[in-house]
C-alpha cells in the first residue's frame, strides 16, 4: 500500500491572552491509500485540532508530508447553507474553485441520485431529515473529488437509530468512491466497525497512546458484533486505554 | 379534510383579526369626528388647533403643496439610497479589515451618540445653506447607526459556516459573498427599513434649519407666522407620507425575503 499522508513529530499549541494551551505533543502516524482510520480520545484531547491541521486550517510545528493530494473536510454538523438548494450547497466547493463545469455538475447530480437524494436536489436543507442532511454534506465534501476525507464526529448530532443506518451508508459511500478516510469519533463500536486502524489519543497534552490494526472485517450489524469474541477483545482494550 | 374543531379555530382567528382592524379604524374615525364636531361647536379653538376640514381645505387650496411634498420625498429618497450604499460599503470594508474596525470603533460610537442636530450650524457652514445640508444631515443620522448595526451582524456570522468555505479553499471574498452576505440578508433588509425612518427624521430636521420648500419648511414657516393651521397641515402630510413609505418598504422587503 502506498502512503499518501504522513504526520511526523507534530506539535500544536494554542496561544490565548490568558494562557498557552498545549494540545498535541509529538504525533506520528502514516495514512495509506484506502485506509479507514478512526481517532478516539477524551474530549478536549485535540482531535478536531488534528483534523483542522491536516486540512490546512491551522498552523503547527512539525512535518506533514502530503503527496499532491486534495483533502475534504466534513464538520460535526452538516452546516448546509439554509438559503441554498441541496444542489447549490453541493456545488459550493466547485464554484469557489471555479470548477463548476458541466461534467462536474453532472457528477454531483449523479452522486445525489445514487445516494438517495434524487427527490431533494432542488429542495432546501430545512426540508430534509437529519440523516439526509448528513448525506448531502458528505456529497458536498465529495464534490471536489478529494483523495482523503476528514470527518469530525459526523454522526454525533443524530439520534441512535439514524446513526446506525447513516454510519453504514457513509462507510459504503466512501468505500464505493474509493476514498481514504480519517474519522474522529467517541463511539468505540463505531470506530472498530468502520475502520482498519484505530488511533487512541491520550489526555492533553495528547500523544498517541496506541494504534490498533483491525484485521477483521466485521459485520455492519453492531448488535451481531457484540457477540463476536474478536470485537469484544478490541473493544475492551480500547476502552481500557481511554479509561486509565 | 378540515375538522370542525379546526374550522372554529380558523374562524376565531379571522374574527379577532377583523375586530382589531375595525377597532383601529374606529379610533381614527372617532378622533377625527370629535375634533371636527368640537371645533364646529367652538369647544376647541380652531385658531390654535385647526380642524380636519380646515386641514383638507388647506391641502387642496394652498399653492405648491405638491411641490413641498415632492421636495421632502425627493430628499428622503436621495438620502435613503445614498445612506444605504454608504452604510453598506463602509460596513463591508470594516468587516474585511478587523483592525480598522477596532481602531474606528470609539469614534463611530461617539459620533453615533452625539445629537446630530447640534452639528447643523457646522454642516451649513461647510456645505452651504441649501439642499445638500439637508441630505448630509439625514445621512449623518441614518448611516452611522446602520454601519454599527451591520458590522455587528456581519461579525456574528456562524464561524462554522465560514469554516466550511475555508475547507473548500475559499478566500475572504468567498466568505463574504457566499456566507456573510446571504446569511445576513434579512438583517440587512431590516436595517434598510429602519433607515427610512432615520432619513425622515434627518430630512425634517434639516428642513427646519435650512430650506425654502418642503414639509419641514411648511411647519417651520407656519410656526413663525403663528399659522397653526399650516403647522397641523404639515404634520398631517408627514403622517401620510410616513404611512405610504412604510407600506412600500414592507411590500418590497416581503418580496425580497420571499
Ligand atoms: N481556536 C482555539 N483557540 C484556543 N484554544 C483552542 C482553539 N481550538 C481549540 N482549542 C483548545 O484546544 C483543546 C483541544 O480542542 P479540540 O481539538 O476541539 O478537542 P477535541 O476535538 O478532541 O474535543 C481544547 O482545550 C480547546 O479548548
Ligand atoms: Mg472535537
Amino acid at each position: 500500500m502506498n502512503t499518501i499522508l504522513e504526520i511526523k513529530d507534530l506539535y500544536k499549541n494554542y496561544q490565548t491572552i490568558e494562557k498557552e494551551i498545549i494540545v498535541l505533543h509529538n504525533i506520528n502516524f502514516k495514512v495509506n491509500e484506502g485506509d479507514f482510520i478512526s481517532i478516539v480520545g477524551p474530549s478536549g484531547a485535540g482531535k478536531s485540532t488534528l483534523l483542522s491541521i491536516i486540512a490546512g486550517l491551522e498552523d503547527y510545528k512539525g512535518k506533514i508530508i502530503k503527496n499532491d493530494i486534495t483533502i475534504g473536510y466534513m464538520l460535526q454538523k452538516d452546516y448546509l447553507m439554509p438559503y441554498l438548494t441541496i444542489l447549490d450547497n453541493c456545488l459550493l466547493g466547485l464554484k469557489i474553485n471555479k470548477k463548476c463545469k458541466k461534467d462536474n455538475i453532472k457528477r454531483v447530480k449523479d452522486l445525489l441520485i445514487k445516494y438517495g437524494l434524487e427527490d431533494y436536489i432542488y429542495s432546501y436543507p430545512d426540508d430534509l431529515s437529519g440523516g439526509q442532511r448528513q448525506r448531502a454534506a458528505l456529497i458536498r465534501t465529495l464534490a471536489l473529488n478529494p483523495d482523503i476525507l476528514l470527518l469530525d464526529e459526523p454522526f454525533s448530532a443524530l439520534d441512535y437509530q439514524t446513526r446506525l443506518n447513516i454510519s453504514k451508508d457513509i462507510k459504503n459511500i466512501i468505500k464505493n468512491e474509493k476514498k481514504t478516510l480519517i474519522m474522529v469519533t467517541h463511539d468505540i463500536s463505531e470506530a472498530i466497525n468502520m475502520s482498519n486502524k484505530v488511533i487512541v489519543l491520550s489526555n492533553t497534552p495528547s500523544s498517541i497512546k496506541a494504534i490498533y490494526k483491525i484485521d477483521y472485517d466485521f459485520d455492519d450489524d453492531i448488535i451481531k458484533n457484540r457477540t463476536s469474541k474478536e470485537f469484544m477483545e478490541y473493544y475492551s482494550r480500547i476502552w481500557r486505554d481511554l479509561n486509565d | 379534510m378540515i375538522s370542525d374543531e379546526r374550522k372554529i379555530y380558523l374562524k376565531n382567528i379571522k374574527k379577532d383579526k377583523l375586530f382589531i382592524t375595525i377597532s383601529r379604524i374606529m379610533i381614527l374615525v372617532i378622533f377625527l369626528f370629535l375634533w371636527e364636531v368640537l371645533s364646529k361647536l367652538k369647544v376647541i379653538d380652531t385658531f390654535m388647533f385647526s380642524s380636519p376640514s380646515k386641514i383638507i381645505n388647506t391641502i387642496i387650496n394652498t399653492d405648491n403643496i405638491l411641490l413641498h411634498v415632492l421636495t421632502t420625498l425627493k430628499e428622503i429618497i436621495i438620502s435613503f439610497i445614498l445612506g444605504n450604499i454608504i452604510g453598506f460599503i463602509i460596513s463591508s470594508i470594516l468587516w474585511f479589515n478587523k483592525k480598522l474596525s477596532l481602531i474606528l470603533d470609539p469614534y463611530l460610537t461617539t459620533i453615533n451618540s452625539l445629537p446630530k442636530v447640534a452639528l447643523g450650524p457646522l454642516i451649513i457652514i461647510l456645505v452651504g445653506a441649501n439642499e445638500n445640508s439637508i441630505i448630509i444631515m439625514a445621512l449623518l443620522i441614518s448611516s452611522i447607526i446602520s454601519i454599527l448595526n451591520m458590522v455587528s451582524y456581519f461579525n456574528s456570522t456562524d464561524p462554522n459556516m465560514i469554516k466550511i468555505i475555508k475547507t473548500m479553499g475559499g478566500t475572504k471574498k468567498d466568505i463574504f459573498f457566499r456566507v456573510v452576505l446571504p446569511s445576513n440578508l434579512n438583517f440587512i433588509i431590516d436595517s434598510f427599513k429602519v433607515n427610512i425612518s432615520m432619513c425622515f427624521v434627518g430630512v425634517i430636521m434639516g428642513e427646519f434649519l435650512v430650506s425654502k420648500q418642503g414639509i419641514g419648511y411648511l411647519i417651520n414657516y407656519g410656526s413663525q407666522i403663528f399659522n397653526m393651521n399650516l403647522v397641523l397641515t404639515g404634520i398631517t402630510l408627514l403622517i401620510l407620507l410616513t404611512i405610504i413609505l412604510y407600506l412600500l418598504m414592507e411590500l418590497i422587503s416581503n418580496k425580497i425575503k420571499r
